[in-house]
């Protein structure tokens, strides 16, 4: 059980202007679950580029030994003919294929270039079987949830014959349920003997799962810790983590702050929203719910209980259809018909998906700064390039925006610093109501500190504030008040004070009588 | 952040946009040797501008056609159309000139709203619109003229494409009013680059070293001077060009410095997220095709009036032209990136080489051979500045 199934030693990897892994060591016995935890920036995704051969050999520095011989992979292919996949944090499926094609792309079942359809849905549903996914394999991917999708990934990694899987942030995008799920599927599969390396930021799962964990720190591994040596010592385990990763002992996920309540600033009142293909289908079922100037207000929901539809609806009818329901600003009923209606009423909405959503990344910082309020720029319909140029660079410095330049193009910024960027675009339009959805995923610790510190300053200066989240020690320790989401309707308000995790749950999964 | 910025910063900071300027001045240089400096001369110049003027201004809405992640396929029917509307009110009815360019912009902007009207608020792809448009307004157009051309002109109206300023202040063997004209738009130009420097420094924004502001400016003012003096030695100015010059003034203005422009690119550049930010996404679609309409018709006025006929089958290909015109000059396939200045400099790129290889003899067939080879080349070029860019992060 000891034995070495992956050796990395001594890793440099160089791209013009930084180090980007120095020296970095990674050992990986055979059949453990082995966690890397690094902030955003640590080096985590390249080294697991220069494992998977996305770096082809020779433009590192270092040996690669596995299964005790020693490799070099020119590309993908090379080290999945060795039994290493990788499943990226954005998945790698295409919608319109179905569950079997999208298992066997690039690797289909064929004779003489001919597929043999039968065939393929067989060892296809053998697959599924195994992931736990019940799911017809001819249907499309695109019609699953991104849980479901997961598996698919997995299934597929499977068809491989894989022997060493590298999950990157496998549960990001997934709720506690398909969350458990997959990490109860992982652990099925160290059984069968498979080695996995999980890449993630969330503490608690790699406390919960891995055997041992590397940490990276600005492109050096820090330590290995033996998790279960070191949990046998009665050590908090997390709490070491973190201080690997930030180099310092975070006293406090959530920073602290005075609590000062205003007037009431915004209030819905018997929102309804159906789905935008489906008429009979409710989304947002007579959902009333208010936030006063200085508080910040949690939603807690699972995923798929209406959270996003009931903001984007909101938020200029952006979302679904049959939208009915008043929306009050200070005490006002106001009306609200398009995203510049909302952005004229003070509302301002940051999507969950920033890249998606959120962000022209071909564009650079200054630009997506004034997106949303140009006019302010622009007060006779020609833009003052200078003045926006001025506006960015006050964001760059005041958001601690990690970046050259405000030129510097979207794209090429870490998570954290895009959602600074998305984050500066709505303070640049001075809303009175921010509505944050999911502000901090795909964010690594430290730069979560500093959201949340951006978040407690805007409630101190006098914003309402919407926190949309799934993590609910989030919303716990954010959050003065917390409203609960089951199917599209209110099932719950709870002040902080007497809300728990159990008692939220309990709400959030609440079903209609 | 105040400070100067040295030469090679500057050369590589916007290497895809410099890129096309360079490759501008070598293609000219080379057909200059090769023509044996034909190319340059007074008279082939004033030519050239002729020539491809109405390639010109459609590659102006085209290249923001392309920003906003459309194209559009139907602007050479447009032209036809357009035109023949011109010569039927002109031509057959005996209407003075102006009312036929008036009719002429009226059926632009109609043929804008239908395309517009699919696009913009059914939600219909652009391609499959313009296509529709290449065979409707193709129909028309010869349902207009009846099938037959209609020429000639009046004078006034072959004015529009034919016409010099010539001879206004006299002059010793060349016409003095053309480098007056120039002259005064050297000035122009100096002087609002040096009020933009002041701007910058009022921010506190980095700008080149004085020197090198001024080797920019005694540069781009020789060129200028130079154009206007072999202009001067010919005919006079066309009045063809003050009309280009001044659309690419106010089309290089509305799109980099107005809140419309700027929409443009936001949508290109990720749609959805454009909607979030409150960007009107119909509307700026819906005048973005009604602007085409607009200068397709311009364009059709022109190319009328320079063949001092209308025909049926006018403005064949022209937005292949343009669309390669657009292309060339550094726009991106999948939308975001591009502009005015990069698709005029893109539809010289090509007039140059057309011009050229006709001046050295070079029949149409092999004419076609090398602009398709440049055309690729110039996206691959493109393609791999993309690529070298977000390596070096």
């Amino acid at each position: 059980m000891n034995e070495n199934i992956l050796e990395m030693r001594s890793i440099t990897k160089r791209f013009p202007g930084v180090v980007a892994l120095q020296d970095v060591n990674l050992q990986v016995r055979r059949g453990e679950i082995h966690a890397v935890c690094g902030e955003n920036g640590a080096g985590k995704s390249t080294l697991m580029k220069v494992l998977s051969g996305v770096h082809p050999a020779g433009t590192y520095e270092g040996e690669i030994h596995f299964e005790s011989k020693q490799v070099s992979f020119s590309s993908l292919n090379d080290s999945e003919e060795l039994g290493i996949v990788i499943i990226h944090q954005e998945l790698a499926l295409v919608p319109h294929l179905s569950v079997a094609e999208n298992i066997f792309l690039g690797n289909e079942k064929s004779r003489a270039g001919i597929i043999n359809w039968h065939e393929v849905n067989l060892a296809a549903a053998a697959l599924l079987e195994k992931v736990g996914l019940r799911e017809n394999p001819v249907t499309p991917v695109g019609h699953l949830g991104v849980g479901k999708q997961q598996l698919v990934e997995i299934a597929k990694a499977l068809s491989k014959d894989v022997k060493l899987l590298i999950l990157d942030e496998p549960t990001a995008a997934l709720n506690d349920d398909d969350s458990a799920h997959l990490l109860g599927l992982i652990r099925d599969l160290r059984e069968e003997g498979v080695t996995c390396i999980i890449i993630s930021h969330k503490l608690g799962e790699i406390a919960a799962v891995a055997d041992s964990t590397t940490v990276i720190r600005d492109g050096s591994t820090v330590e290995t810790i033996d998790m279960a040596e070191a949990s046998n010592n009665g050590e908090d385990l997390t709490r070491r983590i973190i201080r690997d990763m930030v180099g310092r002992d975070m006293e406090n996920m959530y920073p602290g702050r005075d609590v000062t309540l205003g007037e009431e600033v915004f209030r819905i009142e018997d929102w309804h929203v159906s789905h935008p293909t489906q008429r009979d289908r409710k989304v947002v079922d007579g959902a009333s719910l208010n936030v006063r100037a200085g508080e910040v207000v949690g939603i807690a929901g699972l995923m798929g209980a209406g959270r996003t539809e009931l903001a984007m609806s909101v938020f200029g009818k952006s979302y679904g259809r049959d939208i009915s329901g008043t929306v009050y600003m200070h005490g006002k009923p106001v009306k609200i018909e398009s995203v510049s209606d909302a952005i004229n009423a003070g509302i301002a909405y940051v999507s969950e998906d920033r890249k998606r959503y959120g962000l022209n990344l071909i564009d650079d910082i200054r630009r997506n700064v004034s997106a949303s309020a140009l006019k302010r720029i622009a007060p006779r319909g020609w833009i003052n390039e200078n003045e926006e140029i001025a506006v960015a660079d006050r964001y760059r410095t005041s958001m601690n925006i990690k970046a050259p330049t405000v030129m510097s193009v979207i794209g090429k910024l870490s998570g954290g610093n895009q959602q600074k960027v998305v984050l500066s675009k709505w303070l640049y339009t001075e809303p009175e109501l921010l509505i944050l959805d999911e502000p901090t995923r795909g964010i690594d610790v430290g730069a979560k500190y500093e959201i949340y510190s951006i978040i407690n300053k805007l409630a101190a200066s006098g914003k309402a504030i919407i926190v949309i989240s799934s993590e609910l020690p989030e919303v716990l320790g954010m959050c003065d008040r917390v409203y609960t989401l089951s199917s599209g309707r209110i099932t719950g308000q709870v002040p902080v004070e007497d809300a728990t995790q159990e008692r939220l749950m309990e709400l959030m999964t609440m079903e209609k009588d | 952040m105040t400070g100067t910025s040295n030469i090679i910063e500057l050369l590589t900071r916007n290497l895809r946009q410099s890129g096309i300027y360079i490759a501008f001045v070598l293609i000219v240089l080379l057909f200059t040797v090769l023509t044996g400096g034909t190319l340059l001369s007074p008279g082939n110049i004033t030519n050239l501008v002729l020539q491809y003027s109405y390639i010109l201004i459609l590659a102006i809405g085209m290249v923001m056609i392309i920003v906003a992640g459309h194209i559009d396929l139907s602007v050479g029917s447009v032209v036809a159309l357009t035109g023949g509307v011109a010569a039927v009110v002109v031509i057959r009815e005996g209407m003075p000139w102006w009312v036929g360019v008036i009719a002429a912009l009226i059926t632009g902007v109609l043929v804008g709203i239908w395309q517009g009207f699919w696009v913009a608020i059914v939600g219909i792809p652009a391609f499959i619109v313009t296509l529709a448009g290449m065979l409707i307004f193709r129909g028309l157009a010869m349902q207009v003229l009846d099938n037959v051309s209609l020429s000639p002109f009046p004078e006034e109206y072959r004015q529009i494409a034919g016409g010099f300023s010539n001879g206004l202040l006299g002059g010793p063997g060349y016409d003095l009013f053309t480098l007056v004209i120039f002259a005064l738009a050297s000035v122009g130009f100096a002087v609002q680059q040096w009020r933009a420097r002041m701007r910058k420094l009022e921010y506190k924004q980095t700008v080149e070293a004085l020197w090198l502001f001024a080797v920019k400016v005694v540069l781009v003012v020789a060129v200028i001077m130079a154009f206007g003096w072999q202009l001067a030695n010919s005919r006079g100015m066309p009045y063809v060009l003050v009309l280009l010059a001044a659309l690419v003034l106010i089309y290089g203005f509305v799109t980099q410095r107005t809140v419309f422009g700027r929409h443009i690119y936001a949508m290109g550049g990720n749609l959805e997220a454009a909607k979030l930010s409150g960007v009107k996404t119909r509307r700026v679609n819906f005048m973005l095709f009604v602007n085409m309409g607009v200068l397709a018709a311009i364009a059709g006025i022109v190319y009328s009036a320079r063949s001092n006929s209308a025909q049926p089958a006018a403005g064949n290909m022209f937005e292949l032209d343009a669309i390669a015109a657009a292309f060339i000059g550094g726009a991106a396939v999948t939308g975001g990136v591009g502009k005015v200045q990069g698709a005029i400099i893109g539809g010289l790129i090509m007039a140059v080489m057309s011009n050229g290889m006709q001046i050295m003899g070079i029949d149409q067939s092999t004419q076609n051979v090398v602009r398709g080879v440049v055309l690729v080349l110039a996206v691959a070029y493109d393609v791999w500045s993309k690529k070298k860019a977000s390596v070096s992060s």
